[in-house]
């Protein structure tokens, strides 16, 4: 460690001001603060007390995603290995098989991403962002074990330009750039992220892979029971499918107040209220709508998109009250489109992108109404 | 005849091709640009019947500008565009059936066009019959061009073609390359749009408004 810091406390020089490679100071100066907590104190008044910063709250969500991540690479091997009927392979393969096969989509939503911001932060002169390390990890964790690595890097270039970047970076992204990237992967190459055929990593043809949500949307609710789907060994995305992985990550991030515990409460009470309104008045022929509250809430990327997604804190809205509103109609309407559109048989990546886009109007109504109501006050006063 | 290539009148012809573009500057005429841009050929039948309507309906607006009632002019204007696209679509209909087919209402929509209404109004009604129809020409040609690239780049990526005729070899497919649906959605068409207006505002500095 100690060498570490001596070793860039020696080559510093050269990134500052006037130095051989003063260009490249936003990301030189990105590796040391990744590395080390900043050294330079605020000179005049300091308002927020705290060590966490960006790249903290960021890293904690990191450690949230890994029980899914782990979980995801074990599923991938399982999966492939229960297609071909071997029962009797160790975990330790299972495990390896899944993790060869997820390490590359990591890596290459990676390089491609952060290649991408640091480019960017070099042309604007700004100092590289760190919003992309969640992001990053989260675009692997929603695409299916099989997805080319060419259509990951193209929809993460993609997300990273046009769902962020052109906002102004970091903070000021409209959307969710993970969800961006699976948006446009899922309307550019529908053949590899929807059906039955690429959801098991090798798949043979004659093999039915179909993802417990679409088996539900055929009246199929047999295969797969709901145990199945809380412990996660179904095919579905890579980081999607184990309520109970999920779970810890929500755990770890309520804990330590990263994510809002009020958006992700009325996302599942908004699915939980929307799926008991169906199952009273759903039509007898739809088999989506005849579907238990509960199983909603169990199959798909609900609670993924749920507690990892929709509170994240630069897309979700930001007022108290706003975030109850955000997150009941994001869990009304993810039910609404997988009920009612069997053309988008998964509703929450469509209905977070709605919400996100009506985030800043709810909180501007919020606002307004929170405005108008003191006005009135001070009127009966004077 | 030097008078008729003067100065001003090439600028009043290429304005419209460059720095105020119907499309990417003054942002007219988006929704066509939208729906016939999928594949080059259609959009090129467009640009050029836009081109064409706008240069002649300009021409005529210009001549009867003096005795055109103030009161009754969007009317009058209307009543010339709408006889210049009817023309347009049947000359289509009988010479190039496929294509008339394909581009469906919107050539009849031509009249609904934002960038024709907005140059009878803002340069037809003030101007003599030569500047209008250069005006007109320089306008069209304008349009045609975004719709063009635009249409480049949707064809190219979207069916692998370029007026209809694959471009992308057949070794490609086979290696995993597919082609992107996305890109034969009308959002597309915005974004590329987009990317057009982002080139040209870096690349000329007066485009950009100061905050």
């Amino acid at each position: 460690m100690k060498a570490l810091r001596n070793f860039i406390n020696n080559v510093k020089p050269q990134f500052e001001k006037g130095g051989k490679f003063e260009k490249f100071r936003s990301t030189f100066g990105a590796f040391e603060t990744f590395l080390f907590v900043p050294d330079t104190t605020n000179q005049n008044g300091v308002h927020v007390r705290d060590a966490v910063d960006l790249k903290r709250t960021m890293s904690v969500v990191i450690l949230a995603l890994i029980p899914s991540l782990l979980f995801g690479m074990y599923n991938v091997g399982y999966q492939h290995f229960h297609m071909l009927g071997q029962t009797d392979v160790t975990f330790v393969e299972t495990f390896l098989f899944g993790f060869l096969k997820v390490l590359p989509i990591v890596i290459v939503s990676y390089v491609v991403g952060l290649g991408i911001e640091f480019i960017t932060a070099q042309i604007r002169g700004h100092e590289v962002n760190e919003g992309f390390l969640v992001s990053g990890m989260i675009i692997p964790l929603v695409m299916p074990a099989d997805a080319p690595l060419w259509m990951v890097a193209v929809s993460t270039a993609f997300a990273v330009i046009f769902g962020k970047e052109v906002f102004g970076g970091t903070g000021m992204n409209i959307w969710n750039p993970a969800l961006v990237a699976r948006a446009f992967f899922f309307f550019a190459y529908p053949s590899k992220i929807s059906g039955d055929q690429v959801w098991i990593a090798d798949k043979i043809d004659s093999y039915s892979g179909a993802t417990p949500l679409a088996l539900a949307n055929a009246g199929d609710t047999t295969t797969y029971c709901i145990c199945d789907c809380v412990s996660g060994f179904i095919p579905g995305s890579i980081g999607e499918t184990s309520v109970i992985a999920i779970a810890i990550g929500a755990f770890v991030l309520l804990l330590t107040g990263v994510a809002s515990w009020k958006t992700m409460l009325s996302v599942f009470v908004g699915g939980a209220l929307m799926g008991l309104l169906f199952n009273q008045f759903g039509s007898e022929a739809n088999h989506m709508a005849q579907l238990p509250w509960y199983h909603h809430l169990a199959i798909g990327g609900f609670c993924f998109g749920a507690v990892f997604m929709a509170t994240d804190p630069v897309t979700s809205a930001r007022t108290e009250l706003g975030k109850y509103i955000y997150g009941f109609l994001i869990g009304a309407m993810a039910i609404i489109i997988r009920v009612l559109n069997p053309g988008y048989p998964e509703g929450m990546m469509l209905s977070i992108l709605l919400l996100n886009t009506f985030a800043p109007l709810i909180d501007y109504c919020i606002v307004q109404a929170n405005i108008s109501k003191r006005k009135n006050r001070v009127k009966i006063k004077s | 005849m030097s008078e008729l290539f003067s100065k001003k009148n090439k600028e009043v012809f290429f304005t419209p091709i460059g720095l105020n573009n119907p499309v990417t500057v003054q942002v007219l005429g988006i929704c066509s640009a939208l729906a016939v841009t999928a594949q080059l050929k259609p959009a090129i039948v467009m640009g050029l019947s836009v081109t064409i309507i706008v240069a002649f309906a300009n021409v005529i607006i210009s001549l009867l500008r003096n005795t055109i009632p103030n009161r009754i002019r969007i009317i009058v204007q209307l009543v010339v565009v709408a006889a210049l696209v009817t023309i347009v679509s049947q000359v289509l209909k009988a010479f190039a059936y496929d294509v008339s087919v394909q581009l469906s209402v919107y050539v009849g929509l031509i009249i609904t066009n934002c960038i024709l209404m907005g140059r009878l109004e803002a340069f037809a009604m003030q101007n003599k019959p030569w500047e209008s129809f250069l005006d007109g020409i320089g306008n069209g040609l304008g349009y045609a061009k975004v719709l063009v690239i635009v249409a480049f780049f949707r064809e190219l990526l979207g069916s692998g073609a370029l007026f209809g005729i694959q471009i992308v070899p057949e070794s490609f497919y086979e290696m995993g390359y597919s082609n992107n649906g996305l890109m034969l959605m009308p959002p597309m068409a915005l974004i590329i749009c987009a990317c057009i207006i982002w080139f040209e505002r870096s690349r000329n500095k007066e485009l950009q408004e100061k905050n």
